[in-house]
């Protein structure tokens, strides 16, 4: 296997962009990722292109030739897959064009990652979302995707003594890091205060709880690391690409304080790029609700079990914190556009990495983690990426 | 929903048969068709069993913002369960004062209509829980 360097990003502004279609956010984050790279498009061999939930969002499937289409690849007739793996769609495509290269079956690959979410209206948005749970078994119920990470919430709190205010910590954090990031759908400050005062969406979750519905695409391009530096003064090598899973339900997993499937791809990351997590400068990891975070944070081995809600708390994971986690905004302030949210969190890093992070630049960042999770925790992707 | 889709998940919403393995005596709800502790040993051993009904509640929560089908039925309680039988499952908790649910309540299923497709569509019933009074 073939070492593999991301030589390329783009990604488009986060938020409600109802002026754009589902279209036009993947050919403006594809041309900016082919443009950052300096390819041209003949030297295109494949694209992977994460989206949850197309069909439904915006009734288009088959977004793979969608995308050859938008970005005038198809004279070249090159294969382009679409990814699903629920919200961690954009990581498993990451996940797809690493393999690709490393294999050396492609040299140079696209992968991006797009969602359209606020073409469809009201609680239908909900609905889709709620299609990453057991439909038949949690989801006939009445369980929502919040009420889901809401029994997780309800159960780290009662075995470890996390607190409400330490869930709203997560988002004042985030939405701290967004007000500094110019492509974030939030870049409102805001107060625990504020987020205990929102309306409750699913005990203990409030509505500032919760990563919102959004639109938007990211892609990233890859390229084996020994001609990476043919294209960019910056190659960032990918380090480790682990996909992991676990059961589609919460209650058929192991345990309800952690997501084994994270953990278990931590540690395997972890081996393959040969670092201890105290080595990771800056992370990127899936808060889709707070209490994703304060989890993440534990699965990933940044604090111990049960001590995510104190760490965040005392400023760990803030920007001038010891790792500073979700620089971008996370999926909390940033944005969820679920599709695009994996390969989002991969421009972060890169960013971080190349120093190009602006305001939110970590000091001397040279190996960063992202963190994607699909559903409940049914799939995870963690990448590793340094500096080389 | 489609009927077909509702009709063959009854036996398990309405009597709570889940699978025993064959070989190790595990019991899996809802049903499974592989123990994933015996694999393929288990293959073709899994049996029905029905589940007595009673279980613990591991965590829950109180859904205010419900799905479209839930519209208008909230708020309403979703928890986590233990069955006693050791499978866990995810259920709403009825008949009670939301305030006074709480993590360790004993439950027990009972019958209930669980939702409906629009106001002339077919009607699914299937397990709610309730207190189980000792």
């Amino acid at each position: 296997m073939r070492d593999v360097a991301v030589i390329g990003i783009g990604m488009t502004e986060f938020g409600e962009i109802w002026e754009k279609s589902f279209r036009e956010l993947v050919a403006e984050a594809g041309i900016k990722a082919i443009m950052d790279a300096g390819i041209e498009g003949e030297e295109i061999d494949a694209l992977y292109i994460g989206g949850m939930s197309t069909g439904r969002f915006i009734g288009q499937e088959h977004v793979g030739s969608l995308a050859v289409e938008v970005a005038g690849l198809e004279d070249l007739h090159i294969p382009s897959t679409r990814v699903e793996a629920a919200c961690a769609s954009g990581g498993v495509a990451m996940h797809q064009g690493y393999l690709a290269v490393a294999s050396g079956m492609y040299d140079i690959v696209v992968v991006g990652g797009a969602e359209k979410m606020t073409d469809v209206v009201g609680g239908e948005a909900t609905n889709i979302l709620a299609s990453a749970a057991d439909r038949e078994w949690e989801a006939f119920f009445g369980a929502t995707f919040p009420g889901l990470y809401a029994l997780m919430a309800k159960y780290h709190m009662h075995k470890y003594g996390t607190t409400q205010e330490q869930l709203a910590m997560v988002a004042v954090k985030n939405h701290y890091n967004g007000s500094l990031n110019p492509k974030a759908q939030f870049k409102r400050r805001i107060s625990v205060e504020d987020v205990l005062k929102s309306p409750m969406v699913a005990d203990p979750l409030h509505l500032l709880d919760c990563s919102p519905i959004s639109d938007g695409a990211a892609a990233a391009v890859l390229a084996p690391l020994e001609i990476a530096k043919n294209y960019t003064d910056k190659p960032i090598k990918i380090s480790a690409s682990i996909q992991a899973t676990d059961t589609l339900s919460l209650h058929g997993r192991k345990r309800f304080d952690a997501l084994p499937a994270a953990q278990h791809a931590a540690k395997l990351a972890y081996e393959k790029a040969d670092i201890k997590p105290k080595d990771v400068d800056v992370a990127e990891v899936h808060d889709c609700f707070t209490i994703a975070e304060i989890i993440a944070i534990e699965d990933l081995g940044f604090v111990e079990k049960g001590k995510g809600g104190k760490a965040t708390e005392e400023g760990l994971t803030a920007l001038d914190g010891e790792i500073p986690v979700n620089t971008s905004g996370g999926l909390k302030a940033k944005g969820h556009p679920v599709g695009a949210t994996g390969v989002a969190q991969i421009n972060e890093i890169v960013l971080q990495l190349r120093g190009e992070a602006g305001e939110r630049q970590v000091k001397e960042a040279e190996i960063g983690l992202a963190h994607n999770v699909g559903g409940s925790g049914g799939t995870a992707v963690v990448h590793i990426l340094e500096v080389i | 929903m489609g009927v077909p889709r509702y009709w063959r998940e009854i036996p398990s919403r309405y009597n709570l048969i889940g699978k025993k393995c064959g070989v190790c005596g595990k019991i899996y709800f809802p049903p499974r068709s592989i123990c994933p502790t015996c694999r393929r040993k288990s293959a073709g051993k899994m049996e029905d069993y029905k589940l007595d009904g009673k279980g613990t509640v591991e965590s829950f929560t109180i859904i205010r913002v419900p799905p479209p089908e839930f519209e208008g039925k909230s708020p309403y309680a979703i928890a986590l369960i233990k069955m006693d039988e050791g499978c866990y499952l995810t259920g709403q908790i009825v008949d009670c004062n939301l305030d006074d649910i709480h993590i360790g309540m004993r439950v027990e299923a009972c019958f209930r209509r669980i939702q409906e497709d629009g106001k002339r569509g077919a009607i699914y019933y299937g397990y709610k829980f309730r207190s189980l009074k000792s």
